[in-house]
């Protein structure tokens, strides 16, 4: 067991990013991830890395793709609003295949919203957010360790599957502190053969591009990616099941509305309810099995979100419709209370799954 | 005795431009360059949106294709990658550069970021068909301006050169044209210059190439570089506009 050492969950993604072999970060200064650039711009420097404060999001996210574009692991982060002016070049950075880190530590919305904790970039996160095709890798951790673990995680699966993966975190997430063991096994960054580097007149020059003016040509280049979209599907989905051998409802969150659910499925329990949660991990690959084969087991599931009902849409695919699927929400910054949650498996102990 | 050839660094394709336009001269220029100063093996070049935005095809050293007006900021990422070794050029026109990327652009060169743009302003955004750009001439005629610029309704012209002039951090400004042999010699010496520089570590150098686009200014190639003398250098004048290391602040 190795040591632990007491860090805000930002701290603990930026410290893991330059363990993972990131020496490239690149933002612009957003509530509430201030940290992680703050310890970026500490730590950089004195190991010959690059910390810049871009012009903008805009700029952070295409110094971004010209650092991935050299074949260098490199990050950005931000919150909510900032997230959407780096859709566009998330969106290049999918058309031209490149790997990066992007964290986006959620902030209610729409518009400036506020500074407080949300998950309502779910549907931006898991769907692309940009214009195209595309899916990023999206990660959401439920704990500072997780904050660490999946940051280097998201740099392996980016190098991997030439995608943009992306840390959903919230506020909570982000700002709160807990032990964590920095002890973290990294693997060997992949050959990059495609990477723009200078041809050092050794082999024909590489084009970074995301242009296809010939549609048949742009239409094979969407098929393949979606090929390679199949593989990370089936091999890369990750969750955590929580007391579900026995379940007659099952909960669905992520972050920290997993956290708190736990809470409420514990109380739950200590009442009789047998109920349970399937955590999802990775929200892009959605673990839509787990949800398939509970959808047989259980009269009903609950969707738990910081958000008007996103994710719900997503464990309503994976049911088949074969339960109800109710919402327990809170948004605009606000979190669900454990007790919220009881009621609600209270509610759905009661009527849950009589409905059909 | 060969007299005259293909640079090594030009692609052997047949360009997409127009006939008449000034592009072919400015991409052959940056080539020369590249060949002299035996930087095609460590220079990657971005292409930006606009007419030149299949230059990754034109050039035989590594090319990205950037986002519209985000080559500087890709031109950054590129170059700190690998300070040491990578060569970084953008080559962009006057709505990337002086429009959608204006941010881009003047942050670079408030960052002094060590490289080398070269900007095509021929007053018009071409591969759209012919609409008025940042740097349309009052009263131009363009497809959205088409009863001729209007100061008092859309502004005027961005003067780029004389614009990152105020700023303390870019190394070398210079505006130059390629519309008679004299002016492709000396637009020459300014791109050579622009890498050189790159190549000391001085810092960003930008050369501004006032250029022909007869297609959409509806001229004839030759009436198009009559058209820079008569119309486009009176309002952008020619010359270096900040020279750091000569002590040249504005020369105009």
């Amino acid at each position: 067991m190795s040591e632990k050492v007491l860090m805000k969950g930002n701290e603990a993604i930026a410290e893991a990013a330059i363990l993972a072999g990131c020496r490239h970060y690149f933002g612009y200064p957003i509530t509430p991830q201030t940290e992680i650039a703050a310890y970026m711009a500490k730590r950089m420097p004195k190991i010959g890395g690059t910390f810049l404060q871009a012009e903008s999001e805009i700029a952070a996210i295409n110094m971004v793709y010209g650092v991935s574009a050299a074949g260098k692991r490199v990050m950005t982060s931000s919150s909510s609003p900032g997230i959407s002016l780096k859709g566009e070049g998330i969106s290049y950075l999918a058309g031209a295949d490149l790997p990066a880190l992007v964290v986006n530590v959620q902030r209610g919305g729409p518009g400036l919203g506020g500074i407080q904790p949300s998950q309502s970039d779910y549907f931006q996160a898991t769907r692309g957010g940009g214009h195209g095709d595309y899916h990023m890798i999206v990660l959401a951790p439920a704990s500072v360790q997780e904050m660490a673990e999946f940051t280097v995680r998201g740099f392996e699966l980016a190098d991997q599957y030439r995608m943009t993966a992306m840390i959903l975190a919230d506020g909570t997430m982000g700002q709160m502190m807990e032990p964590v063991s920095l002890d973290l096994h990294v693997a060997p960054m992949p050959e990059k053969p495609w990477a723009t580097t200078g041809t050092r007149m050794q082999r024909p020059h590489n084009i970074v591009n995301s242009l296809y003016l010939v549609p048949e040509v742009l239409e094979r280049s969407n098929f393949e990616r979606y090929e390679r979209y199949r593989t990370v599907e089936e091999n890369e989905t990750m969750y955590e099941s929580y007391r579900m051998e026995d379940a007659e409802i099952c909960i669905a969150a992520f972050g920290i509305a997993a956290r708190v659910s736990k809470n409420a499925i514990n109380a739950a329990r200590a009442e009789g309810i047998r109920v349970g949660m399937i955590r999802p991990q990775t929200l892009w690959p959605f673990p839509s099995a787990p949800f398939r084969a509970a959808a047989d087991r259980v009269r009903c599931m609950i969707s738990v979100e910081l958000s008007m009902g996103q994710m719900i849409e997503d464990v309503r695919l994976a049911a088949e419709c074969r339960v109800p699927v109710y919402l327990c929400n809170r948004v605009g910054g606000m979190i669900p209370e454990p007790e919220q949650i009881l009621a609600a498996i209270r509610e759905a102990a009661k009527t849950g799954g009589n409905k059909q | 005795m060969i007299v005259f050839q293909k640079p090594k660094s030009l692609a052997d394709v047949p360009l997409h431009y127009c006939p008449g336009c000034t592009h072919g001269i400015v991409h052959r220029l940056v080539a020369e360059v590249i060949d002299e100063l035996g930087i095609e093996g460590r220079t990657i070049g971005i292409a930006p949106v606009g007419c030149s935005v299949m230059a990754y095809d034109y050039f035989n050293c590594d090319m990205i294709e950037a986002a519209h007006g985000r080559a500087p900021a890709v031109a950054t990422g590129v170059k700190r990658a690998d300070p040491e070794h990578h060569i970084v050029f953008t080559y962009q026109g006057d709505g990337d550069l002086a429009s959608i990327g204006m941010a881009e652009t003047v942050h670079a060169a408030a960052r002094n970021e060590n490289i080398t743009v070269i900007f095509i302003n021929n007053a018009i955004y071409g591969m759209t068909g012919g609409q008025m750009a940042p740097t349309s001439l009052p009263g131009q005629v363009t497809q959205t301006s088409p009863y001729g610029r209007d100061v008092k309704q859309c502004g005027y012209p961005v003067k780029v050169c004389e614009m990152l002039a105020e700023l303390e951090g870019p190394e070398y400004l210079e505006r130059v044209t390629v519309n008679s042999v004299k002016n492709v010699k000396n637009a020459k010496k300014a791109i050579k210059k622009a890498f050189q520089n790159q190549l000391d570590g001085k810092g960003f150098s930008l050369v501004e190439v006032l250029s022909s686009c007869p297609t959409n200014w509806g001229m004839t190639p030759q009436k198009a570089l009559q058209w820079i003398d008569e119309k486009m250098i009176p309002y952008y004048p020619l010359g270096v506009y900040k020279d750091r290391s000569a002590g040249t602040e504005v020369s105009k």
